[in-house]
């Protein structure tokens, strides 16, 4: 019987690249977190205003997951250029997206309860966002569906691409929709008058920090993917030797 | 003349199930070969492979001088594959289900009529929907929709069941008719005795792949 | 491509002028959803009439699920697909034909869906020439991309729970599109509704491109 082709033992850790990533970071993050405590609040939202500091970076953070799922899924139904690790970059890069998502909703959730005192405004961003991890779910639960990995791969490509496209419409339809009410929407909880521009370096740091955040979340969940595509190559050898092993045994008479 | 099929150390792959592990099968064009082996040995994965539906991930497998591994799509078309399941339209009558299967793979609508006679499907029955018919009255549907189609090759999984005795034979004819006129034909079935006179050659299966035996010649 | 599509589409609507399942369920269907509307909000008809046209918009979503799961359904009841791949069809023909014949059934659907909504909620249909590009247009996109998600969950044995899950966010703006539009064009506001139809004409392009692209792909199984 073949013994399975894996090295055995624990994996090695990820990369020092990984980790640099994620230092950077920790110290963004934390540097934003700690700026964004010391803005002044300002007369109208009081203390609420700093949340602009994480919110529309979260947002930014949703889309890039999305734009990256797309693009790599692309990049694995193109023959020329498939390979394994698009499609475990896609299935992170959509996990991390999820939950970034998920923080715009509840920041922006937050946001707006203070000034207009309801959970929900309809705003044009948050309702797009919000479709968007309706997307996200639907993507996951396709993945979650299937068992052959070749072929959830390519349903998952398909489905990413295919949702992808419908973004921009589904941004210029809610947009066009709420611009029509003049509602309440949150581009108008934004700081006007930034006297210092301290508001908008904070929330430019955010940008940056969420950007890395998302990179090294993605990283370590398609280092998960690739650990598990390697235990399931070592199974396969197992398996086709189990496979073979029930000729021996059933060997009819004659 | 190449061979209609070639498989060398083929693995096929059922979601992580190595279905096939390793096939090795040669076909000559106008041989008809019979699979033999216990339930789960493969033949119905090594069919459907042949028929282009299940991707090989390692080995050679050429069929009809399509190399499967690069496009198993081209291959559909010409060559016929008779299943467990039946991929005839419930609510449709044989004749529609005939015709569609006929049009669709680019053949000539004409060859329909005799097809259906010849496989005892006349009357009334070419005109009931087909998911009104018995299972043996359906499976003639579908022999008659391969027949009309004549593909080059025949991969028939356990064509004899559900067949009456009548319809047996009429299969029996259908096949020898049909290695005759040059197809080619691969079946696999667990009727030893009626199967293994129709066939030249029968190959064992087990375990996945092809057993290596004396090839058993009928006299 | 054309000679399939036309070939699919003719079976299509052959089985379901045999099964009837559009006319004897999927209509009926979708009469009931109105008249649940009606329970659910107030009968006082000033608000019905009012959100007729969205209501009417709902409806159609929720009925061309059940046309797409229909579609799919014929295909071999049971989960190996084998059909449509064996035929020797072209995937985007296959993709054409199916879209069409379920266009058609959506397009009769909405004719029955309009007049239950004239009745029911006393909605005035005026400015018929934006509502029927509208439903036009909206129509080939439902169809279209219905027949794509319809295709990726087909063959899965969650189907019916998934494809709703899949699809009705992908066509949340054909919802909003649509009954922008038709609120302009029945005078219930004062929007461009025109501009609404063009965003649907832009959908509906984008997602049939996509599924004559992408149909081949989708069709393969494991």
């Amino acid at each position: 019987m073949s013994r399975p082709s894996s090295t055995g033992g624990r994996p090695e850790p990820a990369g020092g690249g990984t980790a640099l990533v994620g230092a950077a970071a920790v110290v963004a993050l934390a540097t934003t977190v700690v700026l964004g405590l010391r803005l002044p609040p300002t007369v109208e939202q009081g203390p609420y205003a700093r949340l602009i500091a994480v919110h529309p970076p979260l947002a930014w953070a949703a889309y890039l997951a999305f734009g990256v799922c797309a693009l790599v899924s692309a990049l694995w139904l193109w023959r020329r250029t498939r390979a394994p690790r698009w499609d475990r970059l896609a299935v992170a890069s959509a996990e991390v997206g999820v939950v970034f998502c998920a923080l715009t909703l509840v920041t922006g959730s937050i946001w707006g309860r203070p000034t207009w005192g309801v959970w929900w405004t309809w705003d044009a961003r948050l309702t797009s966002t919000a479709l968007l991890l309706a997307l996200f779910a639907g993507y996951l639960a396709l993945r979650r569906v299937s068992v052959d990995p070749e072929a959830r791969a390519r349903r998952s490509a398909v489905a990413a691409l295919v949702a992808v496209a419908d973004v921009p419409i589904v941004h210029f339809s809610v947009d066009w929709w709420r611009t029509l009410h003049q509602g309440r929407s949150l581009a108008q909880l934004a700081p006007q008058r930034d006297l210092d521009g301290s508001y908008t370096s904070v929330m430019l740091l955010g940008f940056v920090a969420m950007t890395l955040v998302y990179g090294w979340l993605v990283a370590h969940r398609a280092r998960v993917e690739a650990l598990e595509a390697r235990l399931e190559a070592a199974g396969l050898d197992l398996a086709l030797a189990e496979r073979r092993a029930e000729a021996d045994v059933v060997e009819p008479v004659a | 003349m190449a061979p209609v099929v070639r498989f060398r150390s083929a693995v096929a792959l059922l979601g992580r199930f190595p279905a096939l592990s390793g096939v090795d099968l040669t076909v000559e064009p106008g041989e008809v070969v019979l699979l033999e082996g216990a339930n789960g040995a493969g033949k119905t994965t090594l069919l459907r492979a042949c028929a282009g539906l299940v991707p090989v991930v390692a080995g050679e497998a050429w069929v009809l001088g399509w190399d499967l591994r690069a496009d198993r799509r081209s291959v559909r078309r010409r060559v016929g594959l008779l299943g467990h399941a039946g991929t005839l339209y419930d609510d449709l009558g044989a004749e529609e289900n005939v015709r569609f299967a006929v049009r669709a793979a680019g053949g000539d609508p004409a060859a329909v009529a005799p097809a259906l006679a010849r496989l005892g499907v006349d009357g009334r029955l070419r005109s009931t929907a087909v998911g009104r018919l018995s299972a043996g009255q359906r499976r003639r549907v579908a022999l008659a929709g391969l027949a009309a189609r004549s593909p080059a090759l025949w991969l028939l999984d356990e064509p004899h069941a559900g067949l009456d005795a009548a319809g047996r034979d009429l299969l029996d004819d259908l096949v020898r008719s049909a290695a005759a006129g040059g197809a080619t034909v691969v079946l696999a079935s667990h009727e030893a005795e009626r199967a293994s006179a129709l066939a030249g050659r029968v190959v064992a299966m087990a375990g996945g792949r092809v057993q290596a035996r004396e090839p058993a010649r009928v006299a | 491509m054309w000679r399939d599509a036309l070939l699919v589409a003719g079976k299509d609507l052959r089985i379901e002028a045999r099964s009837r399942v559009a006319t004897n369920q999927v209509a009926p269907f979708a009469l009931v959803v109105l008249v649940l509307f009606g329970f659910a909000l107030d009968p006082d008809r000033g608000v019905l009439a009012r959100a007729s046209a969205g209501l009417f918009w709902v409806a159609v979503l929720l009925s061309s699920l059940l046309a797409v799961q229909r579609s799919f359904a014929v295909e071999s009841g049971d989960a190996t697909g084998d059909g449509l791949r064996l035929s020797g069809l072209d995937p985007a023909g296959i993709f054409l034909g199916k879209a069409a014949a379920v266009a058609a059934q959506l397009a009769a659907l909405q004719v029955v869906l309009a007049a239950g909504v004239v009745v029911l909620y006393d909605a005035d249909l005026g400015g018929p020439a934006l509502l029927l590009a509208t439903c036009a247009a909206a129509t080939v996109g439902l169809a279209a991309a219905g027949v794509v998600y319809g295709a990726l969950a087909a063959g899965l044995r969650v189907r019916e729970t998934l494809l709703p899950l899949l699809l009705l966010p992908v066509v949340a703006p054909v919802l909003l599109s649509a009954t922008r539009a038709w609120e302009a064009g029945m005078g219930l506001s004062v929007d461009d509704g025109w501009r609404w139809a063009q965003l649907l004409a832009v959908f509906a392009v984008v997602y049939v491109t996509l599924g004559v692209v992408a149909f081949g792909a989708l069709l393969e199984e494991s």
